[in-house]
This record gives structure tokens, sequence and C-alpha cells, in this order.
């Protein structure tokens, strides 16, 4: 065994860091399969966006100086932009494709959502250019590495951490305590009863859009402070993970979607050095994508409805 | 119209409706500024239509005021609703749409003018506002997107107003140009052929694009042409239509032999680029008529279908190439086909038992996680010593077949090769298609619990459906491999599966002509994943526009270009139930008129109810 205990814990972190970013955007899927009953593929490009709004905010912020003077100011300032503009894109989205399609057969919108993803993708290409692009450099005191109960972990997945948690209470507090949260749940459960104790479907369809764009939009920044760079391709791969994290924790249920990111995120940086390495797989790095669609395939075949349960209304679980 | 709606209010427009020509064209306006930003018109710009006057990229510009202008005045018909006439304030409201549509490139020009936001967007530059301004300065600019914008809006309101023979001419003209300067290469190459290079050295200019002249008389001759054969086209199709099976049959073969004979003789006269092309568009149409036997026959939307692609690929260049590194027999092309059957059912077989029960889009992400799983494992360095990690393998020898070698760098072979394949998957879809297999797919695909419940095992044919467009996407992947000589994991994308998936979709799902259709369209004009289309220029926007395709097709026509007339029942159920119960109501009060079988079936249950 090549592998020492430090670097066990420091892969675990950052396995739980990444995965409280699945979490976060698993936390979309889940809402928006729980209300409608399709995946949105495209949720993964929302996330997208609100990295490369972070990553042009952030550029304008360190152009004039502001990023180092006032580091806490500009991080509150870019969650807020990124979170505008993904739920924008979202709630644009649902206007635009889903709402036409809201009553053909579930694989319609699956297949529009895979054009609007190629569509997104792209139109983000050509606007800002294929080069990968680089968030400018953290500050110290937030970049470096602390000590937490014999955990070594740099600032800033904590800070990752600790966004995730903030926005995990929001989220329990909107869906559970208010009286848009208990609409969301009876949309989710039935429309049309829904709609006949007077709830107004289409506004609560699009609130749990917007929301799920929010968490996406916060993740995009978490992204881009934990790994520094965004490209157009971002949202690919972490969109296919959130949503394998949301089918790990149970499709609709929300808790479950961020134990699921975590319990991925943690499998896909420990996995392959844990199981594979010992086996004597060499390049087990590569494999970390494979170990994620693993999982992925895995669940859906032997627990399709998830380790937490899944909470979706009686027609859409067929 | 029938007299039993007369109580029914006329739809009463009062005046122009503002705010929709507010809307419709600020959001015109918006698309042009998102098109010009995302740098089409400066991408497009070096491919000329028409020589002086019109380069692709203006028209990535100038047909959106064209079309909303066209969209605003538009009037939902209502089936027995009198809707209004269209009249004048038709006309204002497309000039006003393009006027408000101009404002977005009037600001742009501005904007670009004062302010540098070149940083985040990279196409904020002069280049931009050259295009925008013509070159010729703001004040030109600005007037210049005023006139045209607000005379396309106007024309594209004044579509409703010509009669239906004037339309059909003007629109026989505009896209019979648009096609003719699209295809020019494909044109000229074909006339070197036959050796007509002097006609095509009048017809198109020199630095590519028709001449002002030759656009003219085309015009003219298109024009006359579509006056002279109105109605012919359409009694022409019912005549065939109205055939009875045996003759309907015999001309069918007629059609079907001289189609094979020109697609036989006609890459005898095209040069290396055009056969190099009919080449892609054939391992393609060959993929997506696999992909139409898993999608369209049976309803399973597989967005893995890249791996099997990748599985016929490796498994041929593992068996012929002499550099394989762990295993290399060094079979010929035909022994290994067999193999690459075997292996491609057994891969089908085994990721297709698994999930085929899977509800439809559980299956639709754990196929693209298999498709993607795959292509990772060829990259990965633990396969290396099989596969060759990224390098892939290379030097796969040509295929020899005794009386001719098929190799890259003659395409013409690989396109009669690619053709053979292409002839069979489309004798063996058409074959299937109305077998007891392919209705029992049918059946599947709209409504999986009736199927099961008339006693056909659901699991065993959609099986069936998965291992046999997996065989034919590894026919693609075996060509693939042999014509360009070497294979590499990043050839095997997810990308890949989805533009099949467009091919399919844009074709239309279940019609082996709109798998045709889709094929030569789409990846002859805008090109594969790689491979180029004939408009080369459209390399970094085509995933742009297949993305929008996609979208566009699933709003406004899911069945595709060229329906299955089956799909097309399902996919608008309810909208022909209505017509059905409508022409119920007719047949009650007034003469009885010709319905579908489908109309007749629900008329006699609406009278089962009413007893």
């Amino acid at each position: 065994m090549g592998l020492t205990g430090d670097q066990f814990k420091g892969l675990l972190m950052s396995g739980l860091s990444q995965g409280a970013m699945y979490g976060l955007i698993a936390l979309g899927y889940s809402m928006v399969y729980g209300v409608l009953g399709f995946i949105n593929f495209a949720h993964g490009e929302v996330f997208m966006v609100g990295a490369m709004t972070g990553f042009i905010a952030s550029e304008k912020f360190n152009a004039n100086g502001m990023w180092e003077s006032n580091f806490a100011l500009c991080l509150v300032l870019i969650v807020f932009l990124a979170v505008f503009v993904s739920t924008i894109t979202a709630v644009l989205m649902e206007r635009v494709a889903y709402r036409p399609l809201r009553n053909s057969p579930r694989l319609i919108p699956l297949i529009t959502s895979i054009g609007i993803s190629f569509f997104i993708q792209n139109a983000v290409m050509g606007l800002f250019g294929p080069a990968t692009k680089s968030y400018p450099r953290l500050p110290e005191w937030l970049s470096k590495q602390r000590s937490i109960l014999t955990f070594e972990i740099a600032g800033t997945k904590i800070l990752v951490l600790l966004v995730a948690c903030i926005s995990m209470v929001v989220l329990w507090y909107l869906v559970e305590r208010t009286k848009t949260g208990k609409a969301m749940r009876a949309v989710a459960e039935d429309k049309e009863i829904a709609a006949l104790m007077g709830i107004n479907v289409n506004r609560i369809i699009v609130t749990t859009f917007a929301v799920g764009g929010a968490m996406a939009g916060v993740a995009g920044i978490l992204w881009g402070l934990l790994f520094r760079s965004v490209t157009h391709m971002t949202g690919f791969l972490p969109g296919i993970k959130a949503f394998t994290a949301a089918v790990v924790g149970g499709i609709g249920n929300l808790g479950g979607a961020m134990a699921g990111g975590i319990a991925l995120g943690s499998a896909e940086s420990v996995a392959p050095l844990v199981i594979l390495e010992p086996l004597g797989v060499p390049g087990v790095s590569q494999l970390k994508d494979a170990v994620a669609f693993t999982v992925l395939v895995i669940v859906l075949l032997f627990k399709p409805t998830g380790l937490f349960g899944e909470r979706l209304a009686a027609e859409d679980r067929a | 119209m029938n007299t039993s709606t007369s109580l029914l209010k006329p739809i009463q427009t009062v005046g122009l409706e503002w705010r929709r020509v507010g809307k419709w064209g600020s959001l015109c306006g918006l698309a042009m500024v998102l098109t010009s930003l995302i740098g089409m018109p400066v991408g497009l710009d070096g491919r000329i239509l028409i020589e002086g006057r019109l380069s692709l990229g203006y028209l990535s510009l100038i047909w959106l005021p064209l079309v909303f202008g066209y969209v605003v005045p538009k009037r939902i018909e209502l089936e027995g609703v009198e809707s209004t006439t269209y009249g004048l304030q038709d006309l204002l409201a497309g000039l006003c749409t393009g006027l408000v549509a101009a404002l977005g490139p009037i600001v742009l020009i501005f904007g670009i003018n004062n302010f540098n936001l070149r940083k985040p967007l990279i196409n904020w530059s002069p280049k931009l506002f050259d295009l925008l301004t013509h070159g010729r300065g703001i004040g030109t600019g600005v007037i210049g997107w005023l006139v045209v914008c607000g005379l396309l809006g106007f024309a594209g309101g004044a579509i409703h107003l010509i009669s239906g023979r004037m339309r059909r001419i003007f629109i026989s003209v505009i896209f019979g140009l648009l096609f003719i300067s699209i295809l020019e290469s494909a044109i000229t190459d074909l006339s070197e052929g036959f050796g007509l290079e002097s006609l095509t050295d009048r017809l198109y200019a020199k630095r590519g694009g028709l001449t002002g002249g030759s656009s003219l008389v085309l015009a003219a001759i298109l024009g006359s042409l579509s006056f002279l054969l109105k109605g012919r086209v359409k009694r022409v199709t019912s005549r065939y239509k109205d055939m009875d099976g045996v003759q309907r049959q015999s001309v069918s073969l007629a059609l079907i032999a001289v189609i094979v004979a020109l697609s036989i003789v006609l890459p005898i006269f095209l040069g290396t680029i055009m056969n190099e092309l009919l080449a892609n568009v054939g391992l393609f149409l060959l993929l997506a008529l696999g992909l139409n036997i898993v999608v369209g026959l049976a309803g399973i939307l597989d967005l893995g279908y890249v791996a099997f692609f990748a599985v016929g690929g490796y498994t041929t260049a593992v068996l012929t190439s002499p550099e394989s590194p762990w295993f290399a027999p060094e079979l010929h092309f035909g022994i290994v086909l067999i193999i690459v059957v075997v292996i491609a059912g057994m891969t089908g077989l085994v990721i297709g038992a698994p999930v085929i029960r899977m509800r439809g889009d559980y299956l639709a992400i754990v196929t693209l996680g298999f498709g993607e799983i795959i292509r990772l494992l060829f990259l990965s360095d633990w396969l290396k010593p099989y596969f060759g990690g990224a390098q892939g393998i290379t030097n796969v020898p040509p295929v020899n077949l005794g009386l001719a070698v098929v190799k890259g760098t003659d395409p013409r072979s690989v396109f009669y090769l690619v053709l053979v394949f292409c002839l069979l998957a489309i004798y063996v879809s058409w074959r299937l298609q109305g077998s007891r297999l392919g209705r029992a797919w049918m059946a599947i695909r709209e409504d999986e619990q009736v199927a099961e419940a008339m006693g056909i095992n659901t699991v065993n044919t959609k099986l069936m459906a998965f291992v046999v467009g997996a065989v034919l996407a590894s026919f693609s992947g075996a060509i693939l491999a042999a014509k360009v000589g070497s294979v590499f994991p990043n050839s095997f994308m997810i990308l890949v599966s989805i533009i099949i998936l467009v091919v399919v979709i844009v074709g239309g799902m279940g019609n082996i002509a709109g798998v045709l259709v889709g094929s030569f369209v789409l990846i002859g004009i805008l090109g594969g994943p790689r491979q180029p289309g004939l408009l080369q220029e459209f390399q970094s926007f085509k995933l742009l526009i297949y993305g929008a395709l996609l979208v566009f097709m699933m709003l406004k026509r899911p069945e595709g270009l060229v329906p299955s007339a089956r799909r097309s029942q399902e996919l608008h159920q309810e909208e022909f139930l209505q017509d059905a119960w409508l022409g119920d109501e007719e047949e009650n009060e007034e003469s009885p008129s010709a319905q579908g079988l489908l109309a007749a079936n629900v008329v006699e249950d609406e009278e089962d109810n009413s007893l």
C-alpha cells in the first residue's frame, strides 16, 4: 500500500469539497425531476454559465485592484452575479424550450435539453473563445493550508464546504418552511390537484428552475475558486456526475442529493487510489471519471430508487 | 367555411398589435446581436454566395428580420373560426418589426465604436464593426440597417398577402439560388468531371459565389420552372399514391434502381474532395440507419451509440494492423468483418441486457455513461498495452478485395465500399420494418405495456433492436478504421452519438427516406463531428447549429423533415383525435366527408358513447 494516512485524509478532503459542489448541482436535477419528471440535461450548462460569469466579473475586479484590496466584498459580488445569471439562464430555458413540451412524452424534453446543452456550450465558446480561462490568484490568507483536527485542508476547501452548507440550509428552509416550498412540494406530488388548490403551477415550476439555477450558480463560483479554471466544456462532466449524485441520493429527495454528491465526490477521488491502485492498474487518476460513470451504472442497475429513496409523483414513477 | 360555426364571432384585431411587434422585434434584434457576438457574420464572411452582393456572413444576420417579419403578423388559424383576412396592417407590422430589430445591430455599432469589451467578448472587434457598417462609417451603417431590416420585415409580412402561386415561385427562387450557391463546390466538381467547365466558369465568380448576372438568369429560370411545374409535382405524387400494390411496387423498384445507378455512376465524375465528402456521408448514414432502428423503430434512446462504432473500429484495427501492440494477427478484412459482427453483437448484448429494463430516460443516461466509459478505457494507461492509449493504433492496412484496393487516399473506393454496406443496411431496415419483429418494435415504441399485454416479449425484442443497431454501427467503425488507417479514442466522443441522433431526428425518426435526407443535408452540408461538409466555414458553428436544430425540431416538428406516417400520428395524437372529432360533428350536420382510418375509429367510439 503506497497510501499514507495523511494522503488518504487529503484525498478525502478534496473529495468532500468536490462532492459538496456536485451536491449543489444535483439539487437542480433533483428538483426539476421531482416537479416535471424529466432529466434536464442542460443543467450542467447552467453551472458552467455561473462559473463563466464569475470568471468575467473576477477578471474585471482584478483589473481595478479590488480583488486584492477587498476580496470578501468581491466574493460576495461575484456570487451574487453568478447566481443572477444562472437563474436567468435556467428560467429562460424553461420558458423557451420546456414549457411548450409540458405534456409530451418524457423523452422529448430530454432530447430537447441535450440540444440546449449543445447550444449553450457552443454559444459560450463563440462569445468568449475556446481557450481555458483562469480565475485570478486567490489571496494568501484564504488558500493557505490549515490544520483542523489533524486534517490538513486548504482554506479554499473549507470555504467551499461552508458555502455549500449555508446554501443547503437556505434551501431546506425555503422548501420545508415557506409557503412557496409547500407549493413546490404540492406541485411535485400532483400538478392537477395542486392547481385545483389554487397554486399557480406555472409560477412554481419557474421558481423551481430559478432555485435550481441559483444553486448551480453558487456551485459554479465554488468550482472557479477550487480549480481556478473554466472552459465552455466545464459543465458537461460535472453535470452528468451531479445527475449521478441525484440518482444515488434518490431523485426528488433534496437531502439525498446533497448526500449523494458528497458520497460520489469522495468515491471518485478515493476509489482509484484505494481500490484500483492495489490491483496493479497503472495511471489510475485517469480513471476518475470512469469510476463516477461506473457508480452511475451500478446504482441505476441495482438500486434505481437511490440510497435514500426517491420522492416522485405517481405518474413519474412508471 | 361551414355554417355550423357562424355563431362564433370572428376574431377582432384592432389595428396593429404594438406589444407583439415590440416584443418580437426586440427579440429579433437581440438574436442578431447574439449572432454577431458569437462570431458568425465575421467567421462566415469569407464564403460568398452572390458576388459583391451577399456573403454567408450577412445571410446569417439578415434572415432573422425576414422570418420575424413573417411570424409577427401570422395568425393562429382555428378550425371553424373565421380569422380576419391579411391586409395592410400586416405589412405595417412586418415593417415595424424590422425597424425595431434594426436597433440591435445599430446599438452594437455604437457600442463597438465607443466601448472596448474585447476582453471577455472575443468578437467585439473592429472587424465586426467594419462588417456591420459595410466599411462606410456609422451613418451609412445605421441607415443601411434600418432600410435593410425594414424592407426584409416588410417582405416577411408581404408573404401573407401574395397569392399561393406567387409565394411558391418566390420560395423556389430564393431556396434554389441558395442551394446552387451552397452546392458550388459540388457542382463545379461534377461539371469538371463531365467536361463542362465553361458553364460553371460563367455561373460562378472566380473568388466563389454566383456572379450577379448568372444569379439573375438562374432566378428567371427557377421562377419560370416553378410557374410551369405548378401542380404537376403534386399530381405525380398523388398518382403514385393512388397506384395499387403491384404497379406501385414496380414504380418504386424503378425509382430505387435509378437512384442506385446514379450513386454508382456519379462518383466516377467527381473529384477527390467530393468523393471524400460522399464517403463521410455514407459512414454517418450507416450509423444513422443503425440508430434509426434503435431510436426510430424501437423507441430506445441510446446516447452511447458511439460505443459500438468504437468497438467496430478498434476490433478492425487490432485484427488487421501490424502495429497493434498486443495481438496482431493481420487478418484479411473479410474475415475481420465476421469477427466484428460477433464482437459488436456481444457488446450489444452485454451492455443491453442489464439496461434494457430501465425506464427510458435512465436508459439514455446509462448508455451515455457506457459510451464514455468505453472511450475512457481505450484512452487509459491501464489498457495501453492492448489498445495503445491516447496514441491509438496506427497503420491499419487498406482493404484488399482482390479486384480493387480500398484505401483512404482513394475516397472513391471507400465510397463504393460504404455504399454496399449502406444498401445492405437499407435493405435490412426495410425488410425489418414490415416484419413481425419490426411491428413488435413499433408496438413497443407506441405503448410498452399494451405491447406486453399483446404477448410481445418486450425485453428480448428491445434487446434485438439494440444488437442490430450495434452491428450496423460496428460496420461503420470498421470502414472508418480502414479508411483513416488508424483509430484514436478521441474519434469516439459522445459528440458522435449526439450528432447521429440529430441526423435521425431532423430527417425523421423511423423513416429510411428521412434518415437518408437527414444525413445528406446535415453531414453533407454542415459536416460530421470532425469531417467538414460543403460549408467548411461552418466548422466552428456547426455544433451550435446542431443544438439549435435539435431544439427547434423538438418544439415545432418532432416527426422530422420526412416523417413516417405512423410516427407523426403518434406525436400529434391529440390533434388527430381532435380532427376526427371535428369531422364527426361535420358528418352529423352536413355532408359526410372523407376522413382517415383513425377518424373513422374515433367516430365509432363517439357514437358508442352517445348511445
